[in-house]
C-alpha cells in the first residue's frame, strides 16, 4: 500500500504557516508535509502550538501567513465547512456531542440532506453501517450518547468524520480519556483506517502513542516545528528531549514511603448519583500521612464520585469519612468550604469546570476557596496587596509561566493552569490531599514537575489520595494502589504491581478468577 | 487570547460603533418624516446639554438610570438576569412614602432622606426576595418571576394609591404633597457655582447617592470577599461549589443587594421631584437599566456614561419633539429603542468583527511587546 501512495502529492503540505494571538506567537514559520496513507504524529508540551496549527487546519482560525496544499492544491480553509469540503475531519479533545442525541441524529448534524429528516436518515443508516462495518467501529447506532461510555463516544466522533467523507483525520489528544484497552482498539481503527488510504494526523504528548502507531512524527516546541523522524528511526529518549528542548526524567525517583497514623478513613462509603444510581459501593480504605494511595481504574467507575465525595462537595448516601481520626460531621450538608479549613485540600480531575473560573485573573484563581481566609481577606474586603503578593510567589515557586497575574486563566496552557491549582492546593499545609488527574492534558516537562511536587508532599507527612486514568502515572507515584471496577473496591496492590495485573483489575476480572475467558 | 479585545476598545469603542449605527438609524427614520437629521441631532444635543436646565434635566434623568443600571448589573455578575428592577422600583417607593408621610412634619429633611433611603432600598430589596428564593431553591427561573412580579408590583401600587394611600376627597391616584422634610434639597447650589441655574429642573441629592452607590457596588464587586463569591457563582457554579461558596446565600443576597438598589432609585423621582408617589413614576426607568448596564459592560464606570447618554435621549428627545412638530413623541421613543436595539440587545452585533480586525492589525505592536517582555 505504501508504494501505491508514494508517489502521489502529499496529503497536506503546510509552508511558512504562522500565527499570533495578541502577543503570544502561537505558530512561527511552520513547515509540515503529511504523506497520503500514513499515520502522522505530532508531539509537543502543551502550548508548543499543536492544536492551534490543527486549527488553522480545520479552519477555526486564520493562519497570519503561510500556505496550505491538500492533495497537492493550494486551498485556504476559511471555516470548518471548508474543511469538510476539502475532505479533512477533526475529533476534538472535548467531544462536540449532543449528549441527548442519538449516535445517528449526532452524525447527521449539519448533514440532514434536507428539511424533512426521513430521507437523510435512510440514507445515513445505511452509510454509516457500511462505515462501522469497513472499519469496526462498533457502535450501536440508535443508541442515546448520554448512555454511551468515553470510548465509544468517540467512535461517533470519527464516524461523525467519515459520515462526512474525511480522507484526512486530525485526532486531538484522542487517548486522554481512554483506558488502555480501549485505546488498543482505537489503535486498530487508526490502523485500519490508514490501510484503506486515509491519512491520520494524531495530536499527543504522549511518547509511547506516537511510538506504538505513528509512521512519522513531528516535534514541536515553542511554535516552532523542530523536527520530523521517521518514527522506526527515532526513539523515546529523543523525542522526549527535542519536545522540551533538554533531557527530561521519564521516571520518578522516590524513596521507599515511610507511613505513619491514618490521617483519611473511609467507612462503608455509597455514594448515588442525581439519577440515584450506586456510583460508589460501599467502600472502605485508609490513607496514612506520608503515603501515596493511588485509585487506579477506567473512567466512570466511581472515582470522580468518590473524590466528591471525600472532599464534601457531595453529600454520601451512607458510610462515614473521618479526617484526621475526627468524624467528618459536616456530611449533613456537604460543605467543602469546611473540609478545607480542616485540611482536606483538593485537586479536582476537571480544572476547567471544577478548580478554576476560567475568565479570571490568575490571582483571583490561586485563592478559589480560601477567599474567606484571613490570609486574604480582612473582614468583607480581600487583601489585595496580600492576595497579589501571594500570586506572585506561587508563580516563582512553581515556575507559572506566563508569569502575569492578572492574565485571564483561559490565556494559560494546560500545564501551567494545572500549577495554579496545584500551588493552591499545595501551599496552604494541608493534612489530605486529593488529587484527580493530575497530569491530564499537561504536557511532559510539567508532569515531570508535578509528580516531584506530588512525592515533596508525600515526604512532608501529607496523606496522599491520587485518582488517575493514567496507569502509568499510578505505578510510578503510588506506595499502594486501590482498583475501582463498578464502584467498588476490587483489589489493593503494592508498588510492584505489573501493568497487567492492575489492567485486569480495572477490566473488573477480579483475582485470576476469570482469567481463563 | 482568541476572543479578546483590547479593554478600551471593548469599552469604549464598540458602545461608540454601536451608537453611531443607532444614530444613522435613527437619522433615516427622521429623515423619512421629511425632517433634517443633523438639525435633529443638533437639537437633541443642545436640548440635553445646551443650556443649565437641560444638562439638569439630563442629569436627573441619568440618575434613575445610574440606580436601575447598577441594580441590573449587579445581578448580572451573579450571572442573573434580573428584568424586575421596574416592580423593585416601584415597591422601593412604598418604602420612601412610610418614611416621608409619616415624619415629614416631625423631622428635618436630613433624617427623613437617610431613613427614605433604608427604606426604599428594604422594600425593593424585599420584593427581590420571593424571586431570588424561588430561583436558588425551586429553580424557577428568575427571567419568568421577575417579569410577573413586575405586574404584580404595579398593580400593588395601583391599588395602594387609590385605596390606601390617596387623601380622602382627591380624584387623583396619587398621595397627598410631602411637606419641605420630606423632600430631597435641589442642587441649585451646584449650578450657581458654575453661573449657571437649575431652571425649574429637578436635579436633586439622588444625584450623588446614585454616584456612591456606583462607587460602592465597584467596592463590592472587586474588593469584597462576597464580590468574588457573587461572581464565581456567576461565572462557574461548579467551581462556587467546589470553593464552598453557598449557591443559594449567594443568589438571595445578591437579588436583595438588586432590589435595593432598585428601589432606591424611587427616591429621585418621588422625593426628588414631584414629592408624592405618581402612578408610572419610574417611567420605564427599570427597563431602559438593563439597556444600560448592557451598554455599560455591567462596570460602574460604564453605567454612570450610559445612564448620562440616556438621559441625554430623554431630556433631548423631548426638546426635540417640542421644536420640530413633525417628530412626535412616539417617533422619540422609537428613537431610544432603536439605541436600546443596538446599545443592549445587538451589543455583539460589531464584535466578531472588530475582534478580526483587531487580530489583523495588532501584530507588529505585539511583536514589541513580546520582546519587551
Amino acid at each position: 500500500m505504501a508504494d501505491q501512495f508514494s508517489k502521489a502529492a502529499p496529503a497536506i503540505e503546510l509552508s511558512g504557516i504562522s500565527k499570533n494571538f495578541g502577543p503570544v506567537q502561537a505558530n512561527k514559520d511552520i513547515d509540515l508535509v503529511v504523506e497520503k496513507g500514513t499515520i502522522h504524529g505530532i508531539i509537543g508540551e502543551n502550548g508548543a502550538g499543536k492544536s492551534t496549527l490543527m486549527s488553522i487546519l480545520y479552519g477555526f482560525y486564520q493562519a497570519d501567513s503561510g500556505t496550505i496544499k491538500i492533495d497537492g492544491n493550494a486551498i485556504k480553509i476559511p471555516d470548518s465547512q471548508a474543511a469538510i469540503a476539502a475532505g479533512i475531519g477533526m475529533v476534538h479533545q472535548h467531544f462536540m456531542l449532543v449528549k441527548n442525541f442519538s449516535v445517528l441524529e449526532n452524525v447527521i448534524l449539519g448533514a440532514e440532506g434536507g428539511a424533512i429528516l426521513n430521507q437523510g436518515i435512510a440514507l445515513a443508516k445505511a452509510e454509516l453501517q457500511r462505515l462501522e462495518e469497513d472499519y469496526a467501529l462498533d457502535v450501536d447506532i440508535d443508541a442515546l450518547i448520554e448512555d454511551l461510555p468515553v470510548g465509544l463516544q468517540q467512535r461517533v466522533e470519527i464516524l461523525k468524520a467519515l459520515f462526512r467523507g474525511a480522507d484526512i483525520l486530525i485526532l486531538d489528544e484522542p487517548t486522554g480519556v481512554l483506558t488502555p484497552a480501549e485505546a488498543d482498539h482505537l489503535f486498530r481503527i487508526f490502523e485500519q483506517l490508514r490501510d484503506q488510504g486515509k491519512t491520520i494526523v494524531l495530536i499527543t504528548h504522549k511518547l509511547r502513542e506516537i511510538m506504538a502507531i505513528t509512521d512519522d512524527v513531528s516535534v514541536m516546541r515553542q511554535g516552532q516545528m523542530v523536527a520530523t523522524r521517521k518514527t522506526s528511526e527515532t526513539n523515546v529518549e529523543e523525542l522526549a528531549k527535542l519536545m522540551v528542548g533538554r533531557s527530561v526524567l521519564l521516571r520518578v525517583d522516590k524513596d521507599e514511603a515511610i507511613p505513619k497514623e491514618e490521617k483519611l478513613t473511609v467507612k462503608n462509603l455509597t455514594v448515588k448519583d442525581d439519577r440515584g444510581v450506586v456510583m460508589v459501593d460501599n467502600v472502605s480504605f485508609g490513607v496514612r500521612a506520608g503515603e501515596i494511595v493511588g485509585i487506579a481504574g477506567v473512567a466512570g467507575n466511581g472515582q470522580s464520585e468518590l473524590m466528591e465525595a471525600i472532599s464534601g462537595i457531595v453529600t454520601p448516601e451512607s458510610g462515614s469519612i473521618h479526617l484526621d481520626g475526627k468524624l467528618i460531621d459536616e456530611y449533613g450538608s456537604a460543605d467543602p468550604g469546611a473540609l478545607r479549613k480542616r485540611g482536606m485540600a483538593h485537586v479536582p480531575e476537571d480544572r476547567h469546570h471544577v478548580g478554576l473560573v476560567l475568565p479570571f485573573s490568575e490571582r483571583e484563581n490561586a485563592i478559589l476557596g480560601y477567599q474567606g481566609d484571613d490570609a486574604y481577606t480582612s473582614g468583607m474586603f480581600l487583601k489585595m496587596d496580600a492576595i497579589e503578593a501571594d500570586a506572585r510567589a506561587k508563580i516563582e515557586q512553581y515556575d507559572i509561566r506566563p508569569p502575569v497575574t492578572s492574565l485571564k486563566a483561559s490565556n494559560f496552557s494546560g500545564g501551567n493552569q494545572q500549577k495554579i491549582v496545584l500551588s493552591r492546593e499545595m501551599e496552604r499545609d494541608p493534612v489530605v490531599l486529593l488529587i484527580g488527574q493530575p497530569t491530564r492534558g499537561v504536557d511532559v516537562g510539567a508532569i515531570e514537575f508535578i509528580h516531584k511536587r506530588i512525592i515533596e508532599m508525600r515526604d512532608a507527612g501529607k496523606a496522599v489520595l491520587l485518582v488517575s486514568v493514567e496507569l502509568d502515572e499510578i505505578r510510578s507515584l503510588a506506595d499502594r494502589t486501590l482498583v475501582m471496577f463498578a464502584g467498588k473496591i476490587v483489589g489493593e496492590r503494592g508498588p510492584g504491581a505489573s501493568e497487567g495485573e492492575l489492567g485486569l483489575l480495572m477490566a473488573g476480572i477480579e483475582d485470576g478468577e476469570e482469567k481463563h475467558e | 487570547m482568541k476572543n479578546e479585545l483590547p479593554k478600551w476598545a471593548d469599552y469604549i469603542l464598540l458602545p461608540l460603533i454601536n451608537l453611531t449605527v443607532a444614530f444613522i438609524v435613527a437619522g433615516m427614520v427622521v429623515m423619512l418624516v421629511g425632517e433634517n437629521p443633523f438639525e435633529a441631532a443638533y437639537i437633541l444635543v443642545r436640548g440635553a446639554f445646551g443650556y443649565g436646565g437641560g444638562i439638569a434635566y439630563t442629569m436627573y434623568y441619568a440618575t434613575n438610570f445610574i440606580f436601575t443600571g447598577l441594580s441590573v448589573a449587579v445581578a448580572f455578575h451573579c450571572g442573573l438576569f434580573n428584568i424586575g428592577s421596574e416592580g423593585q422600583a416601584i415597591i422601593g417607593a412604598l418604602g420612601v412614602a412610610l418614611a416621608a408621610l409619616t415624619l415629614d412634619n416631625l423631622m428635618p429633611w436630613w433624617i427623613v432622606f437617610p431613613l427614605a433611603i433604608i427604606g426604599s432600598a428594604l422594600f425593593g430589596a424585599a420584593w427581590a426576595f420571593i424571586p431570588a428564593w424561588l430561583q436558588a431553591k425551586r429553580g424557577s427561573h428568575i427571567v419568568i418571576t421577575t417579569i410577573m412580579f413586575n405586574f404584580i408590583a404595579s398593580s400593588i401600587m395601583v391599588y395602594a394609591l387609590v385605596e390606601l394611600l390617596k387623601p380622602a376627597g382627591s380624584m387623583a391616584p396619587q398621595t397627598r404633597t410631602f411637606e419641605q422634610a420630606g423632600q430631597i434639597p435641589k442642587l441649585d447650589w451646584l449650578f450657581e457655582l458654575f453661573g449657571s441655574s437649575l431652571q425649574g429642573a429637578p436635579l436633586n441629592l439622588s444625584f450623588f447617592l446614585a454616584l456612591i452607590m456606583a462607587f460602592l457596588v465597584w467596592v463590592l464587586i472587586w474588593r469584597t470577599r462576597f464580590g468574588y463569591e457573587l461572581r464565581t457563582t456567576g461565572t462557574n457554579p461548579t467551581a462556587a461549589v467546589y470553593a464552598g461558596i453557598p449557591p443559594v446565600k449567594t443568589i438571595v443576597i445578591t437579588m436583595l443587594i438588586s432590589g435595593g438598589l432598585a428601589g432606591m432609585m424611587a427616591l429621585n423621582p418621588v422625593m426628588g421631584d414631584q414629592a408624592r408617589i405618581e402612578l408610572d413614576f419610574t417611567a420605564g426607568a427599570g427597563f431602559v437599566g438593563i439597556a444600560v448596564a448592557l451598554m455599560g459592560r455591567s462596570h460602574p464606570l460604564g453605567i454612570i456614561l450610559a445612564a448620562i447618554l440616556f438621559g441625554m435621549l430623554y431630556q433631548g428627545g423631548a426638546e426635540l419633539s417640542f421644536d420640530m412638530p413633525n417628530i412626535s413623541r412616539d417617533m422619540i421613543i422609537a428613537i431610544q429603542g432603536l439605541v436600546i436595539l443596538f446599545a443592549g440587545a445587538l451589543e455583539n452585533l460589531f464584535r466578531p468583527s472588530l475582534i478580526r480586525l483587531f487580530s489583523r492589525f495588532s501584530r507588529d505592536s505585539d511583536n514589541t511587546l513580546a520582546e519587551a517582555a
